[in-house]
């Protein structure tokens, strides 16, 4: 589909005859508007609904008086908003000083560090919290065996090294997989900040500590704070963390506490009023992060300047790499690397001898009946979600960038909203709206389906839109010139031109998916199961070995679409 | 579909009583062309695939789908799914005799009788022939044997509140686990309350299943399991893992899992096969041989090496006495020791 065809195609078209003929864009936007409102608002009726009104549908305050009195449900909340501050400042002391250490020193490896927190980043927290159990457990996980046979202690005897059951560990599994959001922040605002104040610090004799904390600091502390915010909603809204983590130590997180509310007999007042908190918290962090980010007082970060000044680390640089190595092999190298283990072992704190098997393998790929089904659920669910979530984000995201129509504002706002409604409160809502009529849809994909284009929109929509904002209009006239409708427009020129924006905007999407549990855990029945439900099945029976082989094999997956997706982005460049 | 029991109810009951007993047989050519079976199962999942797998090779168009959760989830879901209309469910089997009593109160399953089961003792099978004991195991207590030392092993429940084993337990949650709300009702009825009061102060790991303790201190996670599954205990030593059983001196709870098929089963013919497959003196067999379990099949021996049931002070399970405490038994037990529900 190259430009220079289009011409010759229209040429043999009559041109509308008036320029106020009659636009399908609007229909379609109205039908667009309307998918979307559907998607959005509907689930948070339902949730609003719910909270206040009894089994017979009549006002009661009782949910809420409920949750603001009952222990059960205050000692949740109370350990949900402490461990995801304690998450969002761990993060921020780990990822700001990794973050300017490769964005204004001479660090070396630092292409190979940044690999590593993509992959820190793309690994599936769950994933992350199971390869910690096998690691982290107090007196069978292998960190704790090597640390009693180094200091000839017998376990139970001494106190372990770490004890991963614990709120202690939700922080510090999660915290190893939210810290690139910290660290993506402060190092592109670190790019986009010349570095002329900080060489004319140390031109006036500042050291370069010095420099880096009073002058360096105060400029990136907008994009601190927002990594602060956005790891601490991470924190608060993952399912699985906690749910692996924290339920054998009997504690209780906000999201555990609603999937048990959704154990049968369900009590959908109580899960509804009890995910409003989370929602709310949601919506007010997210509102002071757009303030922070938005106000910009600091005017020097607007464009680059070049030369970017390196400081040379010299006798410093071993202490530099300490934090990215401690780091990197938490949240990477050791989880890997015991997945790896179990998945050839029978007995993971065994000995080598005589325990490597491909039983583990055998039986989650030739007996175990629940792999293909989990698997075929998955990419169907992943291929549907990110097609759709990838047509709606052009089509709103184009229709946003070049303010067609009126009321595009209201569009792109639906089309970023789902952002602050965490995993589990959509599915408490898509439940609530999908189990009755006028649509039953619990019980098939296509409830988990809805749950994931919305979850997914915002990221897909703000590629797009990115992607658009780099292309001018121009051509997008001349075709209408030549009498091509908006759409027409639209899908010929404009998305060839982006394309691989839409292609990685697509396979984000689909990696979103296919990792997904926190919706996913109350949506799912058992036909249509997906892999990381199945995992979370077979942990409750301490099942490690098929864990640790489905694990590596969504692993595989991811970092394969990885590659696909650095290809295309790479082809831009060229 | 909550129209749907005044009408099937008097419908499936004239039809059953029209129907003379050859019919209740399995139709294998109408079972082939269904083609399919599901079955929601609370036995371990390595022995629930190994069986379907033995019987997708007798019966190679006859696929089998195995949804294997702990008993209380197993009742959970296919509640959830009734309750919604979902039709998936073909064979159910839980570690928790109460559900049975319930869906049969609910008119949720379906009549028949396994060709085997009609040698079972009459115990075993409900007089009206909705369901019959699948297979049986112990809830019992375990330990690691690198981490106790012979003098030291627990000899009963009573023994574990000594303060020496504070943080080396490991036990199975009633909420999640059949066998484990079994378990833990005997408990109450032998020891009270009071008991597992003290018990949770003891810094207990709280796991889901009865099918996960025993992995757990086989890894050395823990030195002593509260409750567990025998027969994982069997497959833990099989593998020589270094755990022993603990029989406890209060008595060990004894813990029916039956079988049933679903009245709204959506492959009712491949259904009654795999049921009758599943109580097989073949099947009964392996489920002792290699799955560790204890059979009520007449049949079936008991292999070497295992305490034979008659030497065992075994606490008779009493579902109908158990009934009406299932939920206060959950609710008490997660204010103890927390946990999901």
């Amino acid at each position: 589909m190259s430009a220079s065809s289009i011409p010759r195609e229209r040429a043999s078209t009559p041109a509308p005859g008036r320029a106020r003929a009659f636009d399908p864009t609007a229909p379609f936007t109205v039908a667009m508007a309307l998918v979307l409102a559907t998607l959005v608002l509907l689930p948070l009726f339902w949730l609003g609904v719910t909270s206040l009104t009894d089994d017979k549908r009549h006002f009661t305050l009782s949910h809420f008086h409920r949750l603001f009195s009952d222990s059960t449900f205050l000692e949740p909340l109370w350990v949900t908003l402490w461990t995801s501050a304690a998450i969002g400042l761990a993060c921020v002391v780990f990822a700001a000083p990794m973050a300017w250490l490769v964005a204004r020193t001479n660090l070396p490896g630092k292409r190979f560090f940044r690999m590593l927190i993509l992959a820190s980043f793309v690994t599936p927290p769950f994933l992350g919290a199971f390869a910690w159990v096998l690691l982290g457990g107090p007196n069978a996980g292998l960190i704790n065996k090597a640390y009693y046979a180094l200091l000839g202690l017998q376990p139970f005897d001494a106190r372990p090294l770490v004890d991963i059951f614990s709120a202690w560990g939700i922080v510090f599994v999660t915290a190893l997989y939210t810290f690139p959001y910290v660290f993506t922040f402060v190092a592109n605002s670190l790019d986009l900040i010349p570095s002329d104040l900080e060489e004319a610090a140390s031109i006036l004799g500042a050291r370069t500590w010095r420099t880096a904390l009073d002058i360096t600091l105060p400029l990136v502390l907008p994009a601190l704070l927002a990594g602060f915010l956005v790891a601490f909603l991470q924190s608060m809204t993952l399912f699985g963390v906690a749910a692996i983590l924290a339920l054998p130590a009997s504690i209780d997180t906000m999201t555990t506490k609603i999937w048990s509310l959704f154990q049968f007999p369900p009590k959908p007042g109580l899960a509804a009023a009890a995910s409003l908190p989370l929602l709310v918290i949601t919506v007010v962090l997210l509102r002071a992060q757009a303030a922070i980010m938005g106000r910009r007082g600091y005017s020097v970060v607007g464009g680059k300047t070049t030369g970017q000044r390196a400081i040379r680390l010299g006798a410093w640089t071993p202490v530099a790499l300490l934090p990215f190595v401690f780091v990197l092999s938490c949240s990477v190298a050791l989880p890997y690397g015991v997945l790896a283990w179990t998945a050839f072992v029978k007995n993971y704190s065994a000995p080598l001898a005589g325990n490597l098997t491909l039983d583990n393998w055998r039986f989650v790929f030739l007996e175990f009946s629940q792999t293909r089904l989990a698997l075929t659920n998955t990419f169907i669910l992943g291929l549907t979600s990110a097609t759709a979530g990838t047509l709606i984000a052009v089509t709103v995201g184009y229709l946003g960038a070049r303010r067609l129509v009126w009321g595009h504002r209201a569009l792109s706002f639906l089309a970023t909203a789902p952002v602050a409604i965490p995993g589990i409160v959509l599915a408490v809502g898509l439940f609530l709206s999908y189990t009755h009529p006028p649509l039953v849809l619990y019980g098939t994909l296509a409830i988990i389906f809805l749950a994931y284009v919305t979850k997914e929109m915002p990221v897909g929509y703000q590629q797009v839109a990115a992607s658009l904002r780099s292309v001018h209009p121009e051509l997008e006239d001349a075709s209408r010139i030549f009498g091509a409708t908006r759409l027409r427009a639209l899908f010929d020129i404009t998305v060839p031109l982006i394309r691989n924006g839409v292609i990685a905007t697509w396979m984000f999407i689909f990696i979103g998916c296919i990792r997904e549990l926190s919706a996913t855990i109350l949506l799912f029945t058992a036909s249509t199961k997906t892999v990381s439900v199945t995992m979370f099945d077979l942990r409750e029976s301490n099942d490690w070995g098929p864990i640790a082989v489905l694990s590596l094999t969504m692993l595989a997956i991811t970092f394969a679409m990885i590659a696909v997706i650095n290809r295309f982005t790479d082809r831009r460049v060229s | 579909m909550k129209f749907a029991p005044w009408i099937a109810t008097p419908l499936a009951l004239a039809l059953a009583a029209a129907l003379p007993a050859w019919a209740q047989k399995a139709d294998m050519a109408a079972a082939e062309k269904e083609g399919k079976v599901v079955w929601y199962a609370s036995v371990d999942v390595k022995v629930a695939e190994a069986i379907a797998n033995e019987f997708k090779k007798q019966y190679p168009k006859i696929d089998v789908e195995v949804e294997r959760s702990g008993s209380e989830r197993v009742f959970q879901r296919v509640n959830q799914e009734h309750q919604s209309g979902i039709k998936h469910a073909d064979v159910v089997n839980s570690s928790d005799a109460t559900h049975f009593i319930t869906w049969k109160q609910q008119k949720m399953l379906a009549k028949y009788t396994p060709t085997d089961v009609a040698k079972f003792p009459k115990q075993y099978v409900d007089p009206d022939g909705y369901y019959a004991t699948w297979r049986a195991s112990l809830c019992v207590m375990g330990y690691n044997t690198n981490l106790v030392p012979p003098n030291q092993v627990p000899k009963g429940y009573k023994d574990l509140l000594d303060p020496k084993w504070k943080g080396k337990l490991t036990k199975a949650h009633p909420g999640y686990s059949g066998t484990s709300l079994t378990g833990t009702y005997a408990i109450t009825k032998t020891l009270g309350w009071d008991y597992l009061e003290k018990l949770s102060k003891q810094n207990v790991q709280q796991l889901q299943s009865t099918t996960a303790t025993p992995k757990s201190i086989a890894s050395g996670e823990r030195a002593v399991m509260v409750d567990g599954n025998e027969y994982n205990m069997f497959i833990e030593i099989d593998k020589k893992s270094p755990v022993k059983i603990i029989y406890p001196v209060e008595g060990t709870p004894f813990v029916s899992s039956p079988v049933a098929i679903f009245a709204d089963a959506p492959h009712p013919n491949a259904a009654r096969v795999f049921a009758d497959f599943l109580f097989s003196q073949k099947v009964q067999q392996y489920l002792v041989d290699n799955g560790g379990n204890r059979s009520v099949h007449p049949g079936v021996k008991e292999p070497a090496g295992r305490t034979p049931l008659k030497d065992i002070k075994i606490i008779p399970d009493d579902a109908e006495g158990l009934l009406p405490h299932v939920e206060e038994i959950k609710k008490r037990y997660a204010e103890l020791f927390g946990g999901g529900k």
